[in-house]
């Protein structure tokens, strides 16, 4: 308990530092127009849904109008007949063209474009670049924050399985606050869905995927400016997972639901007119399933980082002695709110997750004619 | 949903499969599994720990049982024993009493038997004494009611006189 009171107090407090950030921003936008400032803070919050290429902390404007990025550059890999290796600060946030063995590469709205020396990127009548795109497997700031979370992980879990070595079976430390956490995942996620037989070989994954999404969606409400889980391709990589873990670990059971529903429980020309129907359901199904899982979890970390940056953004249209307050106690409310979002939608991919799991290792040899439809939700 | 597909980065997703792939195999490896062993290890200990409990109290009430029966067996044996013991008790208190009685009962005969022997030498005693002093007394008298002639003859009239002829 006293954990998590200290990482709300300590989220707060990034929080904080987190407005004061962007609040250094303001001072030069006084002059503008309202709309200027709506403008801007719409640029800004789609930039920080978008990954990146380096490592932005905060952005200032000094006096001379000189935009500076204070943060560090990640490196950028590139396929592009070979592979290219180079640091993103050559890139300057776009505003240069970075020369990588007689190629010469852009950055368009975060995108890497292939330019020639003046950096020209020519658009077609949907502002979509027509430049060639190479294949960008860049360590950007996403897969940077996905690194820092996997170390820490590691460093958290394996510490707890040392502990456990040390001082016997009781856990220390942080793990203390972990273990019960890893308890519910087991007893109340895995058993519960997957059942006592065949949770173990699932167990892995879950636990992964729950302190994964999780610490992520952690790391997103801080003013790092991380939006790693509300990043489509990386919803879609973890939703990937749990489709194939599902259909590789499917049983003959899991694919008789699928292909043969009905069971005996029907003659063959009555199924068959059915079937028409349902087997094409059936086999979306197993599509769709995973589909939801990661739409779900990328239209929810999106859309509360919307919501949080528009309410810390109305602060700056507002600008008044009422509005601030209050924009800022709304966002504070939000960002709560969002801390427990965090933890709800890491437990509601876990949760699904196992769900299918247990669909796809089910086992029976009776009837199933009763069986709760929960494999389309 | 076109935004959606051009949001769409293969390189994040390359690197987020091979990291996560990567991730759970190291967490599996150095985590999870001893973790869960820990745990479940410690479940286990828990549970035998909870039976072995449970073998000790039944136990522990056989014990409590049986010394309860011994308890029972010896306040029985400590209540016949004080029956007995009272009933000595009681014979002795008994048999003292009727054999007092009884020595009472002779000492009181022996003691009326030598009153009576007593009273019967006082008795014969005073009747000699009643007797030898009569006999004086009757001797003083008629020596005085002798001693003159008219007294004599007084006597004589009057004894005379009481005899009455029949």
């Amino acid at each position: 308990m006293r954990m998590t009171f200290v990482s709300k107090c300590l989220l707060f407090s990034l929080f904080m530092i987190g407005s004061a950030a962007f609040a250094k921003e303001s001072p030069e936008v006084q002059g503008n127009s309202r709309e200027a400032i709506k403008a801007e803070i719409d640029a800004f919050i789609e930039h920080h849904l978008q990954d990146s290429h380096d490592f932005t902390l905060f952005s200032y404007t000094d006096d001379a109008g000189e935009m500076h990025h204070v943060g560090f550059p990640l490196p950028v890999i590139l396929w592009d007949d070979g592979l290219k290796i180079f640091s993103s600060s050559r890139l300057h946030h776009g505003e240069s063209v970075a020369e990588v063995d007689g190629n010469y590469y852009t950055l368009y709205h975060s995108k890497i474009y292939k330019t020639n020396a003046a950096g020209d990127v020519t658009l077609d009548d949907h502002h979509h670049p027509t430049n060639a795109k190479p294949l960008d497997f860049s360590i950007t700031k996403n897969v940077f924050m996905m690194l820092v979370t996997a170390l820490l992980l590691l460093w958290i879990f394996s510490s707890l399985a040392r502990s456990y070595a040390k001082h016997g079976a009781v856990p220390r430390g942080i793990g203390r606050f972990f273990e019960p956490i890893v308890l519910y995942i087991r007893d109340d996620i895995a058993i519960a869905n997957i059942g006592e037989k065949k949770y173990k070989r699932y167990m892995p994954f879950l636990l992964t995927v729950f302190f994964f999404i999780w610490f992520l969606n952690m790391f997103g409400l801080t003013p790092l400016g991380v939006n790693v889980t509300g990043n489509i391709a990386v919803t879609t990589a973890l939703a990937v997972l749990v489709f194939l873990l599902t259909n590789f670990t499917g049983t003959k059971d899991y694919w008789k639901h699928i292909f043969d529903p009905l069971g005996d429980g029907m003659p063959w020309y009555g199924k068959a007119i059915l079937y028409l129907i349902l087997v094409p359901i059936e086999v979306l199904g197993i599509f769709i399933k995973p589909f939801a899982l990661l739409i779900r979890l990328y239209a929810n970390m999106t859309a509360g980082h919307v919501v949080l940056m528009s309410l810390i953004g109305l602060i700056f249209i507002f600008k008044s002695w009422i509005g601030g307050p209050l924009s800022f106690g709304l966002s504070f409310a939000i960002s709560m709110i969002e801390v427990l979002v965090a933890l709800l939608q890491a437990y509601i991919f876990t949760m699904l997750a196992a769900l299918y799991f247990g669909f796809a290792s089910e086992e029976h040899d009776h009837d199933h004619g009763d069986e709760p439809e929960l494999a389309h939700l | 949903m076109e935004k959606l597909v051009n949001e769409f980065s293969a390189g994040l997703f390359f690197w987020q499969i091979i990291l996560f792939a990567l991730l759970l195999w190291l967490l599996h490896k150095f985590a999870w599994k001893p973790i869960l062993k820990a745990v479940e290890q410690r479940e286990e200990g828990i549970r035998s720990a909870l039976a072995a409990a449970e073998e000790a109290k039944k136990e522990m009430q056989n014990v409590t049982a049986d010394s309860e029966k011994l308890l029972q067996e010896a306040r029985a044996e400590r209540e016949a024993m004080l029956k007995e013991a009272r009933d000595i008790k009681d014979k002795m208190v008994a048999d003292a009493k009727s054999q007092a009685q009884a020595e009472g009962e002779k000492i009181i005969a022996q003691a009326q038997q030598s009153i009576e022997g007593e009273k019967k030498a006082a008795i014969a005693d005073i009747k000699a004494q009643v007797a030898e002093l009569s006999v004086e007394i009757a001797e003083k008298v008629l020596r005085e009611q002798l001693s003159n002639k008219d007294k004599q003859l007084k006597l004589v009239d009057q004894l005379v006189g009481d005899i009455k002829l029949r």
